[in-house]
């Protein structure tokens, strides 16, 4: 799917660059149809529908494990029991996150069984959204954002530079099979502008193609790099650094509200009130 | 679909939280009353004014009004259940909302401006004082615009298409769709998948409706087709390699406005305004389902259902509409002899009936045996009657394995409350009966009434996936036995509270050695419960026949008057195919008269060629006892006759000419046996049910063998889809993938 949207985006700079429209359509003919038959990966994802490989048939065990279905029990009970089906998305991301991003047939059978669902019910639901990985991911699943202010602030430097660095066109599997690269979405970060967001999970910010590589490398060694922005910077604090709300107090005062002492404070004056009310009425 | 349920429960639990018993039995009450009118009012088509109920879309005002908007919505949309919620492509109309001046006065003393909105017509509720401009150039442009983006994506390849001629794309783009696109993008290309022996998909053709979809998941029940994917890269498809496998698949093929799913057998076979279309009846099941035949010259080249909401709605099964082509296959079309070596020899008309007459005359009329098989028509079994009687024969029967089967009344061998009768009763009992192998179209219609109505379904039988859930209540008829005498606590809890309780038995199941005396406990059954319930003119004892001339032949009184008991000399079968071994003596001669080499015609000496279904016009009787008319869609191959012109000859050679030359007289003839089969198309009410359906004590015997299955295989049920290519290639595929009985990767004859 990444990949295709990346194919769209493609014969949309096309469009910019090419004026003559003629020209632009043999080109898009050139630049379309050899690289799905190149790619297979991206061919396959280019498919909506299900092909059996090795790690993705039928058959292939998959099991949540008892913490995992502690956490199904609790997603199950916000859902009316005749609407169990709604948990299927949240159910869906647990299968993911359980299988290394990867969502497999048989697990979204399993959940299929779970929620008294056809199986068909799931796969429309996982093949509707992008989030959802179908084919087999590597170890860290890159999510560039795309959007305007990451794209601006340089984020297409970013993905050429983690493309050539792993040797992988978007939506691989890098040899070593540590790398995904998918182009995402806005993820709401655009403060901290080009970042991505690695497993559905963890951001990373401020990058720039040589801090990215860097990452790249740490996590090739096993490392783990810190989240967050990878420049010296503290959160999404600006150039200037701290402007306003210097005092501590004046942040915290804030946070460290005792809702307990409130709750009591708020019971008291209701009973006091109805109090004062029983009296008026006598 | 969820709605759908969601009303149902929501009637369930209002049915059970109320406590004002008025309420109770207002809510149960609710289905057998039309529906809920909700407020009317005004809405102005054009400047016409309709009335309206509040729950219409600007599409059904239209529709109301008399104007249609060609839509791809119009087929479906009065079909599907009310709270389906549609999705298909509309055109749009425009509509003036606008508040009437006095109206505006009273409230806010200011006049609003007229508001004109482009709206979905079928998307969009009626609102009061409703203005509704159907023909404006700005609709014309949006309906363009709409069909712009519908051919965005089709191919343009309707000289090869199957639909083309008949599809709703093409008229609509002939009268709607400007002259020409103006996308100059590539167009996409969906790979095609294999769903099955009887559908052909060429999916990149799909506008995605997705009728097919909500046809398999809301009236056949099965959950094999979706929507997957998203934006452009949205398919029709069943993820996984799957296919459809339910009885009634060939329907969405009609209910496809694109070329995207065809009728495979039928596919590059013909052009619509090439074929005669011929309006006649289905014998395939005992359902009497209403088909419109097409034919080419002298081929049949395909069946589609016709629309008829008190049989078959408008659905039929795969077996009905694709075991035809069964009729070119071993086909009888010329009178054959049995030779001393075995082999048959060709006959003359004269020599055959000759014979036959010799063979008949030689024997006393005691040691003749009349069989008559599933397909026949009622003329024919006049004939066949009256000819065998002539003969001093009374040995003439219709209901196979089941003598005890009684037939003085008619709501003895009926289904009593009707087939429309499943969308009023509040209780469904099922004995020994799989509507969805017997007749396919009879569950969609249960499938429906479980889903609206909130109809509870029980079952005493094998419990096999209908599509709609159902308590199963046990295997064998000793379930039965407890309900009738009050020890099971379904009947205490459920049945005996039911206002119009409905059992439905098969009539295969009676054809057990216990057949008495389930349908004897059934009777009992009827003492304790509303199901004869004189109140309501209700009578919920069912028998689902699966033979179409059953009820025919039964109503003429075709079953043998004394008890049989001499050993057969000779035997005429007349079209019976499924009969046991030890029926026919072996040193019988037997006289075969039929329309295909099966079962019957093996054990035939002499062979007299009959015609199917498709070439004569005859009555036949559906089992709710509605006499229908077929009308012949072509002559019969070869020297193959009309079956009761065979006998109206036959009697000629044997001395006792039968008093009918023509149509007409034998109607004449029928009418004065049973004046209500040429009342065509209404059902005679049936009273007697205090005489007809009371248990006889002595005959409560059960022998507590489990009920089974009563067929096997859907496909192949009788000589016609035995000798079906289509019926041999669903059995092979698709019942290995619904039935574990059937093996899969099994070499049969069709692998070359």
């Amino acid at each position: 799917m990444f990949a295709l949207k990346q194919l769209y985006r493609g014969s949309s700079n096309l469009f910019k660059a090419n004026k003559n429209t003629t020209q632009l359509f043999s080109l898009l003919a050139k630049y379309q149809q050899p690289m799905m038959i190149m790619n297979q990966n991206r061919w396959f994802s280019a498919f909506v529908n299900h092909r059996d490989t090795e790690d993705n048939r039928e058959d292939t065990p998959f099991e949540f494990t008892p913490e995992n279905y502690e956490q199904i029990n609790e997603i199950i009970a916000k859902y009316p029991s005749n609407y169990k089906h709604s948990a299927v998305i949240p159910l869906l991301f647990v299968a993911q996150k359980q299988n290394a991003n990867f969502l497999t047939l048989s697990a979204m059978n399993k959940i299929a069984k779970i929620l008294d669902m056809a199986p068909m019910q799931v796969y429309e639901v996982a093949s509707f959204y992008t989030m959802f990985n179908r084919t087999k991911v590597g170890k860290y699943h890159l999510q560039v954002c795309g959007t305007t202010p990451c794209m601006l602030r340089g984020a297409r430097d970013v993905m050429q530079a983690i493309r050539e660095y792993a040797h992988i066109n978007n939506d691989e599997i890098s040899e070593d099979g540590l790398f995904t690269i998918s182009e995402v979405e806005c993820l709401g970060a655009c403060v901290n502008a080009p970042m991505m967001q690695v497993n559905n999970e963890w951001f990373y910010e401020d990058l720039t193609p040589e801090n990215t590589i860097a990452l790249l490398e740490k996590w090739k060694k096993g490392e783990e790099p810190n989240v967050g922005p990878q420049i010296n910077r503290n959160c999404s604090e600006g150039p200037l650094g701290r402007t306003s709300l210097f005092k501590p107090e004046e942040i915290e005062g804030v946070h460290e509200r005792d809702f307990v002492e409130v709750k009591k404070q708020y019971d008291e004056a209701k009973a006091k009130a109805a109090a004062a009310a029983a009296a008026a009425k006598k | 679909m969820l709605k759908l349920f969601y009303n149902a429960a929501k009637q369930r639990s209002l049915s059970q939280a109320t406590t004002s018993a008025s309420l109770i039995r207002n809510s149960q009450r609710m289905f057998r009353s039309s529906a809920q009118m909700n407020q009317q009012f005004n809405v102005y088509i054009d400047g016409r004014p309709v009335k309206v109920d509040a729950s219409y879309t600007i599409f059904q005002a239209c529709q109301e009004a008399g104007y249609h908007i060609l839509s791809l919505i119009s087929y479906i949309e009065s079909r599907f259940l009310d709270s389906a919620i549609m999705k298909d492509y509309q055109l749009p109309a425009t509509a003036e909302c606008a508040q009437s001046k006095q109206k505006d006065l009273q409230n806010q003393q200011i006049t609003q401006p007229l508001i004109t909105l482009q709206l979905a017509a079928c998307a969009t509720n009626v609102r009061p004082d409703l203005k509704v401009i159907t023909k404006s150039e700005k609709t014309r442009i949006a309906r363009g615009g709409v069909m712009e983006f519908l051919l965005a994506n089709h191919p343009l390849d309707c000289p090869i298409c199957d639909q083309g001629g008949e599809c709703d794309l093409q008229d609509i783009s002939t009268v709607y769709g400007y002259q020409e696109g103006r996308f100059m993008e590539y167009k996409r290309a969906v790979e095609d998948k294999n769903i099955g022996p009887l559908i052909k998909t060429s999916m990149t053709r799909c506008i995605h409706c997705t009728r097919c979809v909500r046809f398999t998941e809301q009236i056949a029940g099965e959950f094999t087709l979706g929507q997957v994917g998203r934006g452009k890269y949205n398919e029709i498809s069943t993820y996984i390699e799957n296919m459809v496998t339910n009885e009634l698949s060939g329907n969405v093929v009609d209910l496809c406005p694109v070329g995207a799913l065809n009728n495979l057998p039928y596919s590059f076979q013909a052009r619509p305004w090439e074929l005669k279309s011929n309006y006649t009846v289905d014998v395939m099941d005992g359902l009497g389902s209403n088909i419109d035949v097409h034919i080419r010259g002298s081929d049949t080249l395909r069946i589609l259902p016709r629309i008829n909401e008190e049989v078959n709605e408008e659905w039929i099964s795969d077996k009905s509409r694709h075991a035809f082509d069964g009729l070119r296959k071993q086909r009888l079309h010329i009178p054959l002899l049995r030779k001393p070596d075995g082999s048959f020899g060709e006959l003359t008309w004269e020599e055959a009936l000759n014979k036959a007459a010799e063979v008949l005359s030689s024997v006393k009329g005691d040691e003749i045996h009349g069989m008559i098989g599933q397909f026949n028509d009622v003329e024919s079994m006049l004939a066949f009657k009256d000819l065998l009687n002539r003969l001093n024969c009374d040995n003439v029967d219709v209901r196979k394995n089941a003598p005890h089967f009684k037939a003085d009344f008619r709501n003895q061998y009926l289904s009593n409350s009707r087939i429309i009768g499943i969308d009023e009763t509040d209780l469904l009992l099922l004995v020994g009966c799989n509507p969805r192998l017997e007749a396919p179209v009879l569950n969609a219609r249960i499938r429906k009434a479980v889903g609206v109505n909130g109809l509870q379904v029980g079952i005493i039988g094998s419990a096999t996936n209908l599509g709609y859930d159902y308590v199963h209540l046990g295997n064998s008829p000793k379930t039965l036995q407890e309900l009738a005498e009050g020890k099971h606590p379904y009947l205490q809890q459920r049945l005996a509270k039911a206002e119009l309780p409905m059992i439905l038995v098969s009539a295969q199941t009676l054809e057990r050695s216990d057949g008495e005396g389930i349908m004897n406990y059934i009777y009992k059954l009827a003492e304790n419960t509303k199901l004869i319930n004189k109140k309501e003119k209700w009578n919920g004892i069912n028998i689902l026949h699966t033979e179409a001339s059953r009820v025919g032949a039964l109503d003429l009184g075709i079953v043998p008057q004394t008890n049989v008991t001499k050993k057969p000399k000779v035997v005429y079968i007349l079209g019976q195919d499924n009969f046991r071994h030890e029926e026919i003596p072996e040193d019988a001669f037997v006289i075969y008269q039929g329309h295909t080499g099966d079962e019957g015609a093996y054990y035939a000496d002499l062979i007299l060629p009959g015609a199917s279904y498709l070439e004569k016009s005859a009555l036949f009787v559906n089992t709710d006892g509605r006499p229908q008319q077929s009308r012949g869609a072509q002559q019969p191959p070869g020297f193959a006759r009309e079956d009761w012109m065979i006998l109206r000859a036959l009697s000629e050679q044997l001395g006792c000419p039968l008093p009918y030359d023509s149509l007409d007289e034998i109607r004449t003839r029928m009418a004065e046996l049973a004046p209500h089969l040429v009342r065509f198309d209404v059902i005679e009410p049936s009273g007697f049910e205090e005489l007809g359906l009371k248990a006889e004590e002595s005959k409560l015997k059960l022998n507590n063998t489990a009920l089974t299955d009563n067929i096997d295989n859907f496909y192949q049920t009788d000589s016609i889809s035995r000798n079906s290519m289509i019926m041999a290639r669903c059995t092979k595929e698709l019942n290995p993938k619904k039935q574990f009985n059937f093996k899969e990767h099994v070499q049969t004859w069709m692998t070359h």
